[in-house]
């Protein structure tokens, strides 16, 4: 139990990372210039008003009793006689509220107002978040997806990423395009920022997956305290295992295809690769073996690297492909289990490959359909709700022209003109320095 | 007088300088601008989407020079400045009528 408790404080911490600044840094980079401050600060707002909600009303709806899609708000309110024994496992999943909220924000870039997206986080976490994450990870006994269908959901493939995904698409489609989508060049204004986040997020996934370990049996009796010790060691270098080698994996599928439909391997594919396969492995990562994680991964990697093309075929501006890589590696991952979950593993089941015939993979897909249905209604509710009065975008004038940093937050990120040149395009610093040795010699 | 402008790829711009200072150039005046001639930028392609990048970025050299000295330092300029592959840049000149010292107040040639 000690370890476990030293564990799940630093698993906390890690996936708190994930967020801000992994999440931030990763969507900022692939963000116009005008616009990445908004888009890091979606992020870290998305922390603040998610983590107060989540202790307010989220713990008790999520985990404070039993109910078929949630439980009651007020039975636990403000964490109203939880031990402080328990705090940290509050914590733990108010993370993972924190980031389910903040991946949608990719979707919608560079035109949301800032208030319309303070008004839609608190909304949002508890319509369609907070019963998500009761019916995949209480389980308890009339829990939808984790008990009445039995859907094996490890980390969250259901309640995180196929919830996000689904929010992604819902928003996108009633907020609409940005301004100039298909026409003006949206490329990536910093790759490296991107390639930070990603690693950021790698790593802090390792406290996602790994920390979601749930023990079998009572810590308070010595054979039930030796017998979770004992899957305590087993799981957690189960799911380390798989987390990193499904990544890995999702990688090389990601470059593969890229590499045969575009032509080239790109640092943003390997960044992307990473996102989806850790999207996929996350509902998997207990139930699979290693070679189970590396087909889950490298499929996940090749189906997101084709599906992030997609939107522009449906001319939706699903801005960072939270559609492309959490929606699609969400369904991959969740669905796949179906394919290659062992009994070995966490659930206890055979999926298709190991002799288990087609009924985990009809509860899976089950489990997937109904994360899509719950979390497609109740966005859709929200988004049409704010569209119709406070209104979701930034007056064109302000996106199109100054950006959306200067509009809602009064600033820029860049401050090109102090290095040397002006009418904003500076003079690289050696060049400026030459350029300063030569009017000196000059004078 | 004459005004040698030349618009070359920016990692020659070290060598350009060495070039002109070699020669006795004394002044000049460098900015970093971007545009684009017959090549026409490039494509660049991100998670799949193509985008074609039209302006290029380029250093931009400008000179006042003695009448004299023009055809050298254009000479100077795209002798040091040449890959030999496309988009090495221009070299133009023209006519300058005045040119006024600022710390002084000396004119034309002496201002040089």
């Amino acid at each position: 139990m000690d370890g476990y408790y030293a564990w799940m404080i630093v698993a906390t911490a890690l996936v708190l990372m994930m967020t801000t600044p992994g999440l931030a840094l990763f969507y900022g980079g692939m963000t116009r210039a005008k616009s990445v401050l908004n888009m890091m600060m979606m992020s870290y707002i998305a922390m603040a008003i998610v983590g107060i909600i989540y202790v307010l009303w989220g713990w008790s709806m999520s985990f404070g009793g039993d109910g078929t899609f949630f439980a009651s708000p007020f039975e636990l309110f403000g964490l109203k006689g939880v031990s402080t024994d328990n705090y940290i496992y509050v914590m733990f999943q108010l993370t993972f509220a924190v980031i389910t909220c903040a991946l949608i924000s990719g979707a919608i870039a560079d035109r949301v107002k800032l208030s319309a997206w303070i008004v839609f986080l608190p909304l949002w976490v508890t319509l369609s978040y907070f019963p998500l994450a009761h019916m995949v990870f209480s389980c308890t006994d009339a829990a939808l997806i984790c008990t009445k269908i039995g859907a094996q959901d490890y980390a969250g493939g259901t309640a995180v990423h196929i919830n996000a995904g689904v929010a992604g698409l819902v928003l996108a489609l009633i907020i609409g395009k940005r301004v100039g989508f298909k026409r003006d060049p949206m490329r990536p204004h910093n790759l490296p920022l991107t390639m930070v986040g990603a690693g950021l997020l790698w790593v802090g996934w390792y406290g996602f997956n790994v920390g979601s370990i749930v023990f079998g049996d009572d810590w308070s009796t010595e054979e039930g305290a030796a017998a979770n010790l004992e899957q305590f060691f087993s799981e957690t270098g189960r799911t380390f295992t798989n987390t990193t080698l499904a990544t890995m994996a999702a990688i090389l599928g990601w470059l593969l295809i890229e590499r045969l439909l575009h032509g080239r391997a790109t640092t943003l594919g390997a960044a992307s690769g990473i996102v989806a396969g850790l999207v996929a492995i996350t509902p998997a990562a207990g139930a699979v073996d290693v070679v189970g994680a590396i087909a889950i991964g490298a499929i996940a990697g090749g189906v997101c690297a084709f599906a992030v093309g997609l939107k522009f075929k449906f001319n939706l501006d699903d801005s960072l492909d939270v559609v492309g890589v959490h929606l699609v590696g969400g369904v991959v991952g969740t669905v796949l289990i179906g394919l290659f979950s062992t009994s070995e593993g966490a659930g206890g089941i055979d999926g298709l490959f190991y002799g288990g015939g087609f009924g985990s993979l009809g509860d899976q897909t089950l489990g997937a359909l109904v994360a899509i249905a719950w979390a497609g209604v109740f966005t859709a509710i929200i988004g049409f709700a704010i569209k119709y009065t406070m209104g979701w975008r930034v007056d064109e004038e302000d996106e199109v022209n100054d950006g959306i940093d200067l509009a809602q937050h009064g600033e820029s990120a860049y401050d090109f003109a102090s290095l040397g040149g002006g009418g904003g395009h500076g003079i690289p610093s050696a060049v400026a320095q030459a350029d300063a040795e030569a009017r000196g010699v000059n004078a | 007088m004459k005004l040698v402008t030349a618009v070359i790829k920016p990692h020659k711009w070290e060598e350009v300088r060495a070039a002109l200072e070699a020669f006795g150039v004394t002044g000049m005046t460098v900015s970093e601008v971007s545009g684009y001639g017959r090549q026409k930028g490039h494509t660049e392609v991100y998670r799949g989407a193509e985008y074609d990048i039209a302006l290029v970025p380029k250093i931009r050299i400008e000179i006042v020079v003695d009448d004299d000295d023009v055809e050298d330092v254009s000479g100077i300029v795209v002798k040091a400045a040449q890959t030999g592959r496309i988009g090495d840049g221009k070299v133009w000149v023209s006519p300058v009528d005045t040119v006024v010292r600022v710390r002084t107040g000396d004119r034309d040639e002496a201002a040089i």
